[in-house]
């Protein structure tokens, strides 16, 4: 067992893991932070995606170890100081961009990740952009236009009659 | 004008802001102080005999708790089949013991054969891999053809052979269908599979089982679909616990699409060995395991045939078709094949006889279940081919020759059994050609000719029977359970509500649907009204969540428990305001006299309840909670038409979809936000099965799909673009026969979309002079490609 630090949502975190101890399973059971979910064993379905140093990366992809030191958000750090929603996460709320709930910490983290690098990406950006994420439930429709909506690009109403 | 609130109005998800946050608590999210962890060890091969399990090493591994395998679970029930399918002889279906932990053989890949709890995670797969197995492998069967011959491979040694039942519906108009064929102008023939699939809820599955010995309760946190029906089926057929000395909790799921309907092994054990082993035991599934564990979908193989007259009316139909049951019976797979996939094959048509041929199978395959729409996607999928097929052959256009076979009259009685109440299918068939542009088709056609493409535009219609059902008739039908949904309504003094439903949302948005609901009856705001569902010990009892059944059954129920709430407090408004009660009137969230200005308010009368100082005690009780069960007289019928316009690549056989159109009629519909997330994702989920989906086993039984790496799950850039992609669900025939007219829709686009894909893509290709008459799913570049070679 080996003793990793690092700062978790701008608050130091630390916790003894063993050396196969993957990031997610840190972020999950050493520092309780379920907002990051498992949803495969073979880095497909993105919804354990979390910001390390900035760059959108999947929690099960590395070990925790190898996160020693480093700047990690995750879902729970992503919502404004006052605890109100981010102009994303709102932008998923208005235009039902999420079902169940369970790709949606990683599909808000990837299109953070997104719209840092491109600002106004275009529609078939960011489907190119959410290949690594696999939602089961919505058919990426409004997912799609909630994230084009937040990078303050018309797109129609949600349910228009 | 769109509402902003109550029935009809796109209220914003309240589930969302916890989802949005990290702040859900699914079932992986709980953990219990000293609580243990299990990994099962699986079976590797498909058919088996156990000689021999030696745990003995195993038990020493450092954190190992205790090793269970088949022996510790002999004298208990094996898991139970929640359906008993007749067969065409009158027989009972074959029925065999489905064990938690494998005994004597292992029959499919994935079948759990030893479980080690150890304190850590790591610990158990550790443990696991230090068991050594003996087992003699024997020859497995997988195609469902073979395992009914005669010199088969036998799944279970124990029944007369691998066929479960064969069944005929309706074996009374067998004769008169063959007649039929005998006399007809035209016969159209084709054979197909309705290629097998994996669910795939993004959630895997979970189970978490505690145990208080000071009180006797058993607690199990699990991700399903239904946790009543988990406590009963459990509790009575497996582990012997009566239902008050068992909670089953199943908090937020992330998704289910049927998989998580059923009742798994991995529960019945988790709870047992939290007593055995005295600490609470949890278990998560890996996605691997999920791919040999979770029971898969589809799987039929069929031949159908449609007859005509010389002016092509549908005058028979006749289907003959292989469903693949896997190694053993899971909850509720009898009923796909038979009660949810005969009774819909007169679809949207006036055919007068029919006569469908089911014959299930055991095969060395995990077991095989309802997958979102079950049984009525394999239903439209051929109907809708063979209709298609037809069209080709007779030389006339699918949408005229489908449009002059409609059923225009309702109630409408099938011969397969159903009585549709109401529905408008020309009115969809408008609907969705108009959305699509079908005048402007052969324009587009040209445009992508111009570029090297072949274009192809798909056309059908489709049925379902939802809202499932009638508890009487499906008890005649084998049914082992009721179908009915119960609510309790609890007004709060203060005027607050609480619904306790026995339905389950695991993606579908009821604490914000169902909410409205209630304070349309109510006329208050919707944030007076918690929604609260999954907890056996909070909500009265429950069947659950599947064939979109939440708002027609469980809507239904919460309506009935909410109009005894009114009732009751019209009388203490009535009493309060020394009116009579006929005169009391409630709008706004106030009552009034009618005729006059007097009135009350809505908190007034919740506090008069619970503060009976002015309240007629000598007529009524106190209080202010009503609880409401509701068994639907019929299933209801949302019905709908759909396009796609496909663009094929003849060079490399890559389809690629250009448009996509639907028209659906849900009857009244309570958000049409959430109504169109449902159907965008049943048409991703329709689409993935039509052209990237495919569960597959090589001859030897070996799954060769295990893992995101080789079933290909659809993604964002795989589905249409936001401009050429429209679901609408204007055409609206109120069903007839539930409080609130509706029909459900979570099924709808996964059951619409396959055909209409596919018949774009036969489409595409005859335009191209290819003379294609069917492409199995998935419709991938190879198959396309080589059905284009010829």
């Amino acid at each position: 067992m080996t003793q990793v630090s690092m700062t978790v949502n701008g608050k130091a975190a630390s916790g003894e893991v063993e050396g196969r101890t993957l990031l997610s399973s840190f972020l999950r059971e050493n520092l309780h932070l379920t907002g990051t979910h498992v949803g495969c064993d073979t880095s497909q379905c993105g919804a354990c995606v979390v910001h390390v140093n900035g760059e959108a990366v999947k929690a099960c992809t590395i070990l925790a170890a190898e996160a020693a030191g480093a700047e990690v958000t995750t879902i729970e750090g992503m919502a404004n100081a006052d605890g109100s929603l981010s102009v994303l996460q709102q932008s998923f709320q208005d235009h039902h961009g999420l079902q169940c709930g369970f790709c949606t910490p990683g599909m808000v983290m990837s299109a953070a990740a997104l719209l840092k690098e491109n600002p106004k990406p275009t529609e078939a950006e960011v489907r190119d952009y959410l290949e690594g994420n696999i939602c089961r439930c919505t058919g990426y429709h409004n997912i799609v236009k909630a994230i084009m909506a937040a990078s303050g690009q018309e797109v129609a109403a949600v349910a228009a009659e | 004008m769109p509402k902003d609130s109550g029935i009809g109005a796109s209220s914003k998800r309240r589930e969302d802001v916890r989802f949005l946050t990290g702040q859900g608590n699914y079932t992986d999210d709980i953990n219990i102080h000293g609580q243990a962890h299990v990994h099962f060890l699986r079976s590797d091969i498909a058919h088996g005999t156990i000689n021999r399990i030696d745990t003995s090493a195993a038990e020493t591994m450092p954190g190992v708790v205790r090793i269970f395998t088949g022996a510790d679970f002999e004298a208990l029930g094996g898991m139970p089949c929640g359906w008993q399918v007749t067969d065409k002889h009158g027989e009972p279906m074959q029925e065999p013991k489905h064990p938690i932990l494998a005994h004597g053989k292992v029959r499919h890949v994935g079948e759990p054969i030893a479980a080690v709890v150890a304190d850590t995670l790591e610990q158990a797969r550790d443990a696991a891999e230090a068991i050594v197995l003996d087992i003699a492998e024997l020859p497995a069967v997988v195609d469902m053809k073979a395992a009914v011959k005669a010199d088969a491979p036998k799944v279970h040694d124990d029944l007369p052979s691998n066929l479960c039942y064969d069944w005929g519906f309706v074996e009374e108009n067998k004769a008169a269908t063959d007649e039929a064929f005998e006399k007809a102008a035209h016969v159209t023939t084709l054979e197909l599979v309705n290629n097998r699939l994996v669910a795939n809820p993004m959630e895997p599955r979970v189970a978490v089982g505690e145990y208080a010995r000071g009180t006797d309760e058993h607690t199990l946190y699990t991700t399903s679909q239904n946790p009543h029906v988990i406590r009963l089926l459990m509790g009575a057929f497996v582990l012997g616990i009566p239902e008050h000395k068992l909670r089953v909790v199943a908090p937020d799921v992330g998704g289910g699409f049927g998989t998580k309907i059923f009742h798994y092994q991995e529960e019945a054990f988790c709870t047992f060995a939290a007593k055995a082993c005295n600490r609470p035991v949890k278990w998560t599934s890996s996605r691997s395991e999920a791919f040999m564990s979770d029971a898969h979908g589809r799987d039929h193989v069929t031949k159908i045939e449609l007859a005509l007259d010389a002016d092509n009316n549908f005058t028979a139909l006749r289907t003959d078709t292989y469903a693949n049951m896997g190694a053993y019976l899971s909850t509720f797979a009898p009923s796909v094949p038979t009660w949810l996939h005969g009774t819909l094959m007169a679809g949207n048509y006036k055919t007068p006889l029919i006569y469908v041929n089911v014959k299930a199978v055991f095969t060395n395959t995990v077991p095989v279940d309802a997958y979102r729409g079950a049984g009525r996607p394999e239903a439209t999928f051929q109907l809708e081919r063979v209709i298609d097929k037809a069209a080709q052959e007779l030389g006339v256009d699918p949408v005229a020759l489908r449009r002059q076979n409609f059923i225009t009259e309702f109630p409408y009685a099938t011969p397969v059994a159903v009585e549709y109440d109401t529905g408008d299918y020309h009115a969809t068939m408008d609907k969705v050609l108009e959305l699509s542009d079908r005048a402007g088709f052969e324009a587009r056609r040209k445009d992508s000719e111009a570029r090297g493409k072949l274009r192809g535009f798909g056309i059908n219609c489709f049925i379902e029977a939802c809202g499932i059902a009638p508890s009487n008739l499906v008890g005649q039908l084998g049914a082992r359970a009721g179908l009915y949904e119960s609510a309790t309504v609890r007004v709060n003094a203060t005027g607050g509500l609480v619904v306790m439903t026995g339905s389950h949302s695991h993606g579908q948005g009821h604490e914000t649907s169902f909410a409205q609901v209630v304070a349309d009856m109510i006329g208050i705001d919707e944030n007076m009204i918690e929604i609260v569902h999954g907890d056996t010990s909070k909500t009265p009892m429950g069947m659950g969540t599947y064939g979109s059944r939440s708002i027609a059954v469980g809507g239904s129920a919460m309506v009935r428990a909410t109009e005894k709430i009114i009732a009751k407090a019209k009388k203490i408004a009535s009493h309060l305001l020394e009116a009579s009660e006929g005169d009391i009137e409630l709008k706004d969230g106030a009552f009034s006299v009618a005729g006059t200005d007097k009135s009350v308010a809505w908190g007034d009368v919740t506090l008069a309840a619970y503060v009976p100082h002015n309240y007629p005690l000598e007529d009524m009780e106190p209080g202010l909670e009503e609880t409401a069960f509701y068994d639907p007289s019929n299933f209801t019928y949302p019905a709908g038409a759909y396009t796609c316009e496909v663009e094929v690549d003849p060079e490399t056989g890559v389809v690629s979809i250009e448009r996509f159109a639907s028209a659906d009629d849900f009857g009244n519909v309570i958000n049409p936000m959430i109504v169109e997330g449902q159907v965008h994702g049943g048409i991703a989920q329709g689409i993935g099965q039509a052209l990237l989906e495919n569960c597959a086993y090589d001859e030897n039984g070996q799954l060769l799909t295990a893992s995101y790496m080789d079933y290909t799950m659809p993604r964002a850039d795989d589905l249409p673009g936001m401009a050429d992609y429209i679901v609408d669900h204007s055409c609206q025939t109120p069903c007839t026969h539930n409080p609130l007219g509706v029909k459900g829709c979570g099924e709808a686009g996964a059951i619409g979309s396959p055909p209409t894909v596919i018949n774009a893509i036969i489409d595409a290709l005859r335009s191209g002079g290819h003379q294609v008459d069917h492409i199995d799913m998935p419709a991938t570049p190879a198959k396309v490609w080589a059905a284009m070679q010829g």
